[in-house]
């Protein structure tokens, strides 16, 4: 815990207007070189902490500092700096449907640096041997399977070798294999090129294979976080609940609503 | 029901308030989007390349439909012109009637009515597209300004392309008119021509055309790329956005063309 953490939120509150908050004091820190696990289901706030991360968001309350930068003073332009040693995989890639898959991959550096068309060509076809996809240089977004076209994102994301990585569901909609693919990518290239990864997911067996430390969020708090191990063996109901996949629990599986009985009676006569 | 029914007309009206600050909210956010795309236009001249791709995109593809429609609707021109002037003798005039209503109206007008439904669909449709598909976000992640780099080029491209679709539907109204007048009917091909040389003025009548057709060009393209960059990132969001840039830039159209005409022409009849 000696080292400065890359990403450190400290009682960060969100919401989009007062009445429907988002995040309720949201505190985290993550130390460079892991990869970090941010579970919970749809809609708990885990896709806006993402977004405050990436400066998307400012946050309402409480401090949010990358990188070393505190995001509350930075204007655009600086955010904008900021985001270029950062990569982010959308859930369904976000490929360019207009450009093949070397110019999606060639595009921040294009738009980023001044290299000669050559070294570029090198660089990019280096991306994408790092995902499989060297053949598919050639191909449009419209001919990759979905798995193909995530890992396509993938080398689009790291093209300027990002320190910190964020990953926005990777796992969803992906058939075994792929899915594997993807998670084995994410912990080789956080290793090899020296990232910090966030994974946002909710995939329980994808996600603890390959991140060093969780953090569950339910309804916008942070409710448990410990490693994969730890987490495991938890008794806390809701970890339990989550980990195990189970229809009820402290998250129950009906939706608010008035007594069944009362609900039938108004029914009959409606 | 405990409460008690609200007031009918307090109701209505109330609607009528929300529908209407709505509406000028939406102007006004579509003005300062309008105010930061031409601030943010300099990698749409620094980069032509990308703007020229847009230019073929919204140019090059409505050429047919132009074209087209600009033959027909010469012809149409030359028939019911030949129609009326030979009841008072002067069929002569026929090449001044095409060429003036092509000039003044019909070129800028109707070709901007077909560019708004040919191109100006397709920039919101991809532009929407592009959003609810997480391109635009996955551009601001990159640290690209979409505005700069993919709303500013279409918007350039709309504004350089419609003056020259407009020329071009009003030529190929007034060779339209020509094969019909002089070719078909037998108008004399001498007085078509010069007549039309006589009485076409460049500055009153081609240069007031060209700037209707530069305004339009504008007002299709502002609304359009606006309509796609503002789209609710869903299909039915898209398809709502496409079908609003063909109903209010047409409507714009036809709003604008009564100022610009009541502006240019009015004023030069009566010196």
């Amino acid at each position: 815990m000696a080292a400065t953490p890359i990403v450190e939120l400290d009682r960060v509150s969100f919401g989009y207007d007062a009445a429907r908050p988002v995040l309720h004091e949201v505190s985290l820190r993550i130390e460079p070189g892991s990869v970090v696990g941010i579970m919970g289901q749809s809609g708990c706030g885990k896709t806006t902490m993402l977004r405050i991360v990436a400066g998307w968001l400012k946050a309402g309350a409480g401090g949010a500092t990358v990188m070393g930068e505190d995001l509350a003073r930075l204007d655009n332009a600086q955010i904008f700096a900021l985001r270029r040693r950062m990569g982010m995989l959308f859930q369904f890639g976000a490929l360019f449907t207009d450009m093949t898959v070397f110019d999606n991959v060639a595009f921040q550096m294009r738009e980023h640096t001044t290299l000669p068309e050559e070294l570029l060509a090198d660089l990019v076809m280096m991306k994408l041997e790092a995902v499989g996809l060297r053949g598919a240089a050639q191909l449009m977004p419209s001919a990759l399977s979905g798995g193909m076209a995530r890992r396509v994102a993938l080398a689009r994301a790291i093209a300027l070798d990002p320190q910190l990585m964020l990953y926005d569901e990777p796992f969803t909609g992906l058939d075994p294999i792929s899915l594997g693919v993807i998670a084995r990518l994410i912990r080789t290239l956080n290793d090899s090129l020296g990232q910090t990864s966030i994974v946002v997911s909710h995939d329980v067996e994808e996600c603890f294979g390959i991140v060093d430390y969780v953090y569950f969020v339910s309804a916008g708090r942070i409710v448990a976080q410990g490693t994969p191990a730890e987490l495991r063996r938890s008794r806390d109901a809701f970890v339990h609940q989550f980990v195990q996949g189970e229809p009820d629990g402290p998250i129950p599986f009906h939706y608010p609503a008035p007594a069944y009985a009362a609900d039938l009676e108004a029914a009959d006569h409606g | 029901m405990a409460e008690p029914a609200p007031n009918g007309i307090a109701r209505s009206l109330e609607r009528l308030g929300h529908a209407a600050s709505a509406r000028i909210w939406r102007l006004g956010f579509a003005a300062r989007f309008f105010a930061y795309v031409l601030l943010h236009s300099g990698t749409a001249f620094r980069r032509f390349g990308l703007t020229i791709r847009e230019i073929y995109f919204a140019g090059v593809l409505s050429l047919i439909i132009i074209l087209v429609s600009g033959l027909f609707v010469g012809m149409v021109l030359g028939l019911q012109g030949y129609d009326t002037l030979q009841r008072y003798g002067s069929s002569e005039a026929l090449g001044i009637l095409v060429a003036l209503s092509l000039v003044r109206e019909l070129g800028p007008v109707v070709a901007g009515l077909l560019f708004a439904s040919r191109a100006g669909s397709a920039i919101t449709a991809e532009i929407g597209l592009m959003k609810a598909t997480e391109q635009i976000a996955a551009m601001e992640m990159m640290a690209v300004d979409p505005i700069a780099r993919v709303v500013a080029p279409r918007f350039w491209a709309g504004v350089i392309s419609m003056p020259l679709l407009a020329a071009l539907f009003s030529a190929m109204g007034i060779f339209g008119g020509y094969l019909v007048g002089v070719q078909l009917i037998g108008v004399d091909e001498g007085a078509f021509w010069s007549q039309m040389q006589a009485s076409v003025d460049v500055r009153e009548d081609i240069m007031n055309g060209v700037i209707k057709s530069v305004v339009f060009g504008i007002a299709v393209t502002w609304i359009a790329v606006f309509e796609g960059y503002d789209a609710v990132p869903t299909a039915e969001g898209v398809s709502g956005a496409t079908t609003r840039t063909v109903v209010t830039s047409s409507l714009a159209i036809l709003a604008l063309d009564f100022v610009l005409t009541a502006l240019m022409f009015t004023g030069g009849n009566a010196r």
